[in-house]
């Protein structure tokens, strides 16, 4: 489609012409098609093997009698460090926490490593270490191992952390994001954009005051409280940056099916839905560090939905579309009003529009 | 009453396509002025909901699409200097100049800041007194208002580090150039909302008597876009062109006559260049001389800009409602929103880009 | 051009003697200049653009507007009825 040297993983692009610039840009890191196309342009040729090739947000690595292991690893650089609803350390947890629970494994340990800026005030740096053993806690995965670096001010925003984690997922799962089937539900399990509203609001550049908290959450009980119910789940996986629409998409494309969404099922808090009229902004491109998409036989929906729905984290969890053969590789969006509309993957930044 | 979900319930929408249904007997093109129309209309997938006798065509109403790219190139030099703080719209931060555009001179060390609000960008002047704080001046009528407050605002504080960079169009001139075109298929207008609820409607007559052609008044929901076509319909059916409101709990034919008053206070008419389509003569607003040092044009001199736009876009047939974006032989092959060549395709409101995101899957389907 | 949406001013004040208001949108709130809207008070919806409120919106307008909206439900109903009855001569 188009005859640029740049490999494009689909047909949606980004309209931010990468081959014109020879520095990073914020866009690169918003998780959206910029991203992608700077980790298949770069990264992955040069690490290239099959566990990474399989594009899931956990890597299995070895096999052994009973299950196999996976790892998973991730970096967390938020600002403001201290938000409504969380912190950059609960952040951390929870990421690599369900990272790892997207597998369907139990995490049996994460490792962490700082990169703390020179003049960080060490009350700040004692707080998120609470806060991260508080979600450790919570989520009763140990942290093992970690590091500690120092950088000279000016080198890294306050404090930056890395974690990593290992979990065990045993025999009978098979859960991937190659692997959704045409008739299957497509389930959320509660409501979008919390934790990009929350996030933006706090850091203060367009004067906004609102009550909205992060969804930040570790999920794996939650996660577990279905494979307890049915172990015959095809997807799961966390829509963080880039928001729903932007994970779907990547679904979509690993499993070569159709996604249908109806807008009207899909659930958003009223102020998250005012913040992005305000804005421009659409709920389902905005991010999310507590929420998980689950894609099961349409069977499964209503004993799955009733299970999300008592359990700490699924209380708004709803059906929000289905799998079809057709058209593979893209998300459709019924709009509440009957149309229907391509749901596009997330091109550069989300930016604030006047127009 | 939030004044937003109700005029996006989907029962009334049944009902008003049922009536615009019934009363539609002839084939009519249709055109919405303004980029937040386009855009809703896209994302609410209204245009797939029409019947088929109405075309809609999309304008050239997105300010960050027709902002002449000499001006753009303007913004990139000045908020590459090391004591600017260049504050603007997002969606301007995307829009690529001859070289680049402002995310890449951000990357390379220049201070861009976005901004919600002209009036935030002024705070920021009053907060770093050593800096030069430029904002980037873009809109329709719609966003002077707020433009010429942010000057009197920096005035009264007496401030002296704070101006703007002017790229202020007007509708009027933007509608006589679409109509008065020998190509012209345009037999209906919906006027855009927000810009009337600054300026009224009572310019409009003169336009609907010259060109016999309705224009209607339109908001941005769902039932208010359905409801402006649904009049236009009835117009157009009856034969009967004038000019009505169809967003009149927001509009009045004389408009909001303090905000027209601080407009005429801080601009004066001028020529402007739009881009895509080329210069249209006193279709613009500059500042007023008494405010010239306010004006960054003046305060930062800006040399030796070489412009150059690609000689394949057709953006001005395409927001004159001439074209449609699948026309254009570039279109997702050539240029992307990945690799835009030309103004529809660079700002996410602008017509291209909207057809390439919501509805290139039916072009695929109809044009293989 | 014009992305403006509706939000109730709960709160009013002067900045540098420009009138201004605190806005509520539905949960998110920002101060808005109110100088073209001289005459709204607490309570009043305004329709906000960049931070500047540009109209006071009418109630009444849009109660209308909807009622009128629901009527063509009404209309649509009786078209129905009445093409039943002609079908049955």
């Amino acid at each position: 489609m188009n005859d640029s040297p740049l490999p494009i993983i689909q047909g949606p692009v980004c309209p931010l012409p990468i081959k014109t610039y020879d520095r990073i840009v914020i866009g690169h890191g918003s998780g959206g098609q910029m991203t992608r196309d700077l980790i298949c342009q770069y990264f992955l040729p040069n690490f290239s093997n099959p566990s990474l090739s399989e594009g899931n947000d956990f890597a299995n690595i070895e096999s052994r009698p009973g299950g196999r292991i996976v790892v998973s690893t991730d970096a967390h650089i938020v600002s403001p460090i201290f938000f409504p609803g969380g912190d950059i350390g609960r952040l951390a947890v929870s990421g690599t926490v369900n990272d790892l629970s997207m597998s369907g494994g139990i995490p049996l340990g994460l490792t962490a490593s700082f990169i703390l800026e020179e003049g960080f005030a060490i009350s700040s740096l004692e707080k998120i270490i609470r806060s991260m053993a508080d979600t450790a806690l919570e989520a009763g995965v140990p942290i093992v191992a970690g590091d500690t670096k120092v950088v000279e001010k000016g080198k890294a925003d306050g404090i930056f952390i890395s974690t990593s984690g290992v979990a065990w997922v045993p025999d009978g799962l098979q859960i991937g994001g190659a692997c959704a089937q045409p008739g299957d539900a497509v389930l959320i399990s509660g409501t979008l954009g919390d934790h990009g509203i929350a996030v933006l609001s706090a850091r203060g550049e367009l004067g906004l005051e609102t009550e909205i908290k992060s969804d930040v959450a570790p999920l794996n009980h939650l996660i577990q409280s279905i494979i307890q119910q049915t172990k015959d789940i095809h997807v799961l996986r966390d829509p963080t940056r880039g928001g729903l629409a932007t994970t779907l998409n990547e679904i979509a494309e690993q499993s070569q099916v159709g996604i249908i969404l109806q807008e009207k099922g899909i659930p958003v808090h009223p102020i998250v839905h005012s913040t992005c009229d305000m804005l421009g902004f659409d709920p389902l491109y905005v991010a999310n560090e507590g929420k998980v998409i689950i894609i099961v036989p349409s069977d499964n929906t209503d004993a799955v939905l009733k299970t999300l729905r008592s359990q700490k984290y699924g209380e708004n969890a709803a059906v929000i579309g289905h799998v079809e053969e057709q058209p593979s590789g893209r998300v459709l969006l019924k709009t509440g009003i009957g149309g229907t509309r391509l749901l596009d993957v997330m091109s550069g930044e989300m930016l604030p529009r006047i127009c | 009453m939030r004044y937003l979900e109700e005029f996006r319930d989907a029962e009334l929408v049944q009902n008003i396509l049922s009536k615009i249904n019934r009363t539609v007997k002839h084939p009519w093109v249709i055109m919405e002025i303004c980029g937040g129309q386009t855009h809703s209309i896209m994302q609410h997938g209204i245009d797939q909901l029409l019947p088929a006798e109405i075309e809609l065509v999309h304008g050239p109403g997105c300010p960050v699409c027709v902002t002449s790219l000499e001006l753009v190139d303007k913004a990139l030099s000045i908020a590459s200097r090391p004591n600017v703080i260049f504050c603007s719209f997002g969606d301007m931060l995307r829009v690529p100049g001859s070289q680049g555009d402002l995310f890449s001179v951000k990357a390379a060390g220049g201070h861009v800041r976005i901004v919600y609000s002209p009036l935030d960008a002024v705070k920021i002047a009053q907060q770093n007194p050593d800096k030069e704080v430029v904002f980037f001046a873009i809109g329709f009528e719609t966003t002077a208002p707020a433009n010429a407050m942010s000057v009197l605002y920096a005035q009264s504080l007496g401030l002296r580090n704070y101006s703007i960079l002017v790229s202020h169009v007007t509708v009027p001139p933007a509608m006589h150039a679409i109509l008065g075109s020998s190509t012209n298929r345009v037999q209906g207008f919906l006027a855009a909302g927000h810009v009337c609820s600054v300026m009224g409607y009572h310019q409009y007559h003169s336009i609907s008597q010259k060109y016999n052609i309705p224009i209607v008044v339109t908001g941005f929901e769902p039932l208010d876009l359905l409801n402006g076509i649904l009049m236009t319909v009835e117009l157009l059916e009856a034969g009967t062109p004038k000019v009505q409101n169809a967003y009149s709990r927001v509009v009045s034919e004389a408009g909001n006559i303090p905000a027209q008053a601080m407009i005429k206070r801080v601009f004066q008419d001028c020529d402007r260049n739009w881009r895509g389509i080329g210069f249209i003569p006193q279709s613009g607003w500059e500042l007023r001389p008494e405010y010239s040092r306010f004006d960054a044009e003046k305060r930062f001199e800006v040399e030796n800009i070489q412009t150059r736009e690609s000689e394949i876009c057709i953006s001005g047939q395409i927001l004159q409602g001439i074209k449609k974006p699948y026309q254009c032989p570039a279109f997702g092959k050539m240029c992307t929103p990945q690799n835009p060549l030309g103004a529809t395709m660079v700002s996410s409101e602008g017509t291209c880009a909207a057809y390439y995101r919501y509805a290139r899957l039916e072009m695929e389907e109809h044009h293989e | 051009m014009c992305l403006a949406v509706p939000g109730k001013i709960i709160e009013l004040f002067t900045t540098t003697s420009m009138k201004m208001g605190k806005v509520d949108f539905g949960g998110v709130m920002r101060e808005v200049c109110l100088e073209a809207v001289p005459e709204s008070k607490v309570g009043d919806y305004v329709i906000v653009h960049a931070g500047f409120a540009l109209n006071i919106l009418s109630e009444k307008e849009a109660q209308d507007t909807l009622a009128a909206f629901r009527e063509l439900e009404e209309a649509e109903f009786n078209l129905d009825n009445n093409e039943d009855f002609t079908t049955l001569d």
